[in-house]
């Protein structure tokens, strides 16, 4: 059974108010039966160090993406994943982590692919909650292992290959969601981190930059969704009707975006390109274009 | 035939045997413990990140000094704050495993040290990268001072 919405009036303007709760919602469900927290991070020991009481550990890379093809994982993989973490097809899931949600986006936008109903995101993730004096456990939970049914990966929704991304060129809206550096072309990796191998700097041609930060407030929340319709509709001009691809370096900070565009603002076709800038920019005969957005 | 790994020193030899006694999971719980365990760093540094190197290849923000004494033994000291604590644990093992050995013996640490301890699986290949960078720059360091 799902759990009930957070009926918080700071939700209930955007589209999907549904696709949130409130760190107070969360301490008041935490323990409820048929939900289940996850804690996703760039940190793969931020966890261990301490995380929401009973919340469990989903890594990105180690247990999401497939080791050996550039992928993520498989419907087989999936269940055991989830099974194990005592996640079934109908639980709610709540996610939370790091860097204003970053990964926690990414893996919702993931168990998207596999087509879980009820995910949620925690409005401010950990920092919020670790901000507001919450309590916090390095006591890992033991969960009741449940049969999490073996579901066929379904990509062509919200996950955009290379080839879709040339198809789309021209045609649809691209939003670059990187830094202004990196989207000029001047760098090829986020300030202050290492370099991750593209060959070339720049953006995809036709491109909009809105780096993902401009969503978030500086609590982490989402910023409200009239501001957000000033950025991304007023601003950039997209509309909730348009065909939009959305990505950055390797997908972790557009999946922010596309879930601000698809659940926050109801846009009805936002896809995620994961491949990124670090395939594209090493992609033979791709172009790409550079200099500050328009 | 087994190709023969160039020897460590023993004090991070001890640590590769440590992580390597344990299943994947314990060995993220060891790193857990070596970033607790990092030392503070001394009044010198604390709060003078600009007389610190930084490294920027790691994936949160780490800091370094590197100090070698009048008897050419080495002393390195990091900075990392507690929401990072994979590189504070990378900290935490080249703390451990590197803090007042001879210059010659930290010169002589192969390269590939960082590999050795059974965390490719645990923390992903991408993440080791910020270790191999912390490693390569206490050693430049090294010999830039006994250059000097």
């Amino acid at each position: 059974m799902p759990l009930p919405h957070d009926p918080d009036a700071r939700l209930s303007s955007y589209a999907h108010p549904e696709r949130l709760v409130t760190t107070q919602w969360l301490a008041d469900h935490l323990g409820d039966e048929g939900l289940v927290v996850v804690e996703s991070d760039e940190d793969v020991l931020l966890y261990d160090s301490g995380h929401i009481p009973g919340s469990v550990k989903v890594d990105w890379h180690t247990d999401l993406n497939d080791p050996v093809t550039r992928d993520y994982v498989d419907g087989e993989r999936f269940a055991k994943v989830l099974g194990e973490r005592g996640i079934g097809r109908d639980t709610t899931v709540v996610f939370y982590g790091d860097k204003s949600n970053w990964w926690a986006a990414y893996a919702l936008w993931v168990f998207t692919l596999f087509g879980h109903e009820d995910v949620r995101l925690l409005d401010g993730g950990r920092a919020k909650w670790v901000a507001e004096g919450r309590e916090m456990t390095r006591e890992v939970p033991t969960r009741t292992p449940v049969e999490y049914p073996v579901v066929e990966r379904d990509d062509a929704p919200i996950r955009a290959f290379k080839d879709d991304v040339l198809h789309h060129l021209g045609s649809g809206k691209l939003i670059d969601v990187r830094s202004p550096g990196e989207f000029s072309g001047e760098l090829l990796h986020m300030p202050d981190y290492p370099q991750e191998g593209a060959m070339r700097g720049g953006h995809i041609p036709g491109a909009r930059s809105v780096p993902w930060a401009r969503a978030a407030a500086d609590d982490g929340t989402f910023r409200p969704r009239e501001e957000l319709e000033a950025i991304y509709q007023q601003e950039k001009g997209l509309a909730p009707s348009d065909d939009v691809i959305a990505y950055c370096r390797i997908g972790e900070r557009s999946s922010h975006t596309w879930f601000v565009l698809t659940h926050l603002l109801g846009f009805g076709r936002v896809r995620n390109y994961d491949g990124s800038w670090t395939e594209w920019g090493n992609a033979v005969r791709v172009p790409i274009e550079t200099g500050a957005d328009k | 035939m087994t190709e023969q790994l160039a020897p460590l020193p023993p004090a991070l030899d001890e640590l590769v045997d440590d992580f390597a006694s344990v299943s994947t999971r314990d060995r993220l719980q060891l790193l857990l413990e070596l970033s607790d365990e990092l030392p503070p760093l001394p009044d010198r540094y604390a709060g003078h990140a600009e007389a610190m190197e930084r490294v920027p290849e790691c994936q949160s923000p780490l800091f370094l000094a590197v100090e070698v004494d009048d008897d050419r033994r080495v002393h390195v000291f990091f900075d990392a704050p507690p929401e990072s604590p994979t590189t504070r644990g990378f900290a935490g093992i080249l703390h451990t495993g590197l803090d007042g050995l001879p210059a010659d013996e930290v010169l002589a640490v192969p390269d590939d040290a960082p590999f050795r301890f059974g965390l490719a699986e645990a923390v992903s290949p991408l993440r080791l990268r910020g270790m191999v960078a912390m490693l390569s720059r206490v050693k430049r360091q090294v010999r830039t001072q006994l250059a000097a």
